[in-house]
């Protein structure tokens, strides 16, 4: 059976921290596939990491 | 040393203090974290030399000073029971027993475009504020300063696995706290 959404969201999370394993990878992949809510945490995790990259890029905008 | 490069060091003190301080959180160890980058740059003006980005430089020098920082204050505070912390407790609450999410996790509407809004950069911030001390450090360590896992672990003295889930946690209280105050308004 497909994985839980509480694993797979922490998949997700160490995606952005380390290489998964093959097997991860295709858990998560599947997961994703027919999970929508997983599939937009899964989105949202990664917009996290572009959105605070934009706070160090808007500090120096803000000075100028 | 030159007045001129003196100077332009000096004009990127306010971003290197802005930087330090969403990292250090505290006003005063960032505030000490910037002098001392202000005056190794300084001193070091001839290992400059050529480089393109001063500000790239510059926050390169600062990120040292800052883990220097971060070593100097959890060598002070001891790292709390690892077992306390990996208890996700308050992520039980969303999802069902069987590990399947228990409500609707809707997408987000034109995030890209939110990136370019103030209000929303405050948001974020606020809700970085209100992260757990030591799991707002880890999240910024690997997302603001760009650190590897294994390089936080060794700083703050914990495992990857803690450190995985500090991250985690911090992602889904972050998700949380921006749905609530700003995606879902």
């Amino acid at each position: 059976m497909t994985a839980s959404c509480k694993e797979v969201t922490q998949l997700v999370s160490q995606g952005l921290d380390r290489n998964l394993s093959l097997g991860e990878r295709l858990k998560v992949r599947l997961h994703l596939f027919v999970c929508t809510h997983c599939a937009n945490v899964s989105r949202q995790m990664a917009f996290l990491r572009r959105a605070v990259a934009r706070l160090s890029a808007d500090e120096s905008e803000r000075r100028g | 040393m030159s007045a001129d490069f003196r100077s332009q060091v000096e004009s990127l003190r306010p971003y290197l203090l802005r930087y330090a301080t969403l990292q250090l959180r505290n006003p005063e160890t960032a505030e000490d974290t910037v002098q001392e980058t202000l005056l190794a740059a300084l001193a070091a003006e001839a290992s400059f030399a050529g480089r393109s980005n001063l500000r790239t430089w510059l926050t390169g020098i600062l990120k040292h000073k800052i883990v220097d920082a971060i070593r100097r204050q959890s060598r002070e505070a001891p790292v709390p029971a690892a077992g306390e912390e990996m208890e996700l407790a308050e992520l039980e609450p969303l999802f069902a027993e069987d590990g399947h999410f228990k409500d609707p996790q809707p997408a987000w509407e034109s995030p890209e475009d939110a990136l370019g809004q103030k209000q929303f950069l405050a948001a974020l911030e606020a809700c970085l504020a209100r992260l757990p001390a030591r799991t707002g450090r880890v999240f910024l360590m690997r997302e603001h300063m760009g650190l590897e896992t294994g390089e936080i672990c060794k700083e703050l003295g914990i495992t990857s696995t803690h450190c995985w889930v500090l991250l985690y946690r911090a992602r889904m209280a972050l998700r949380e706290c921006l749905q609530t105050n700003w995606f879902a308004k």
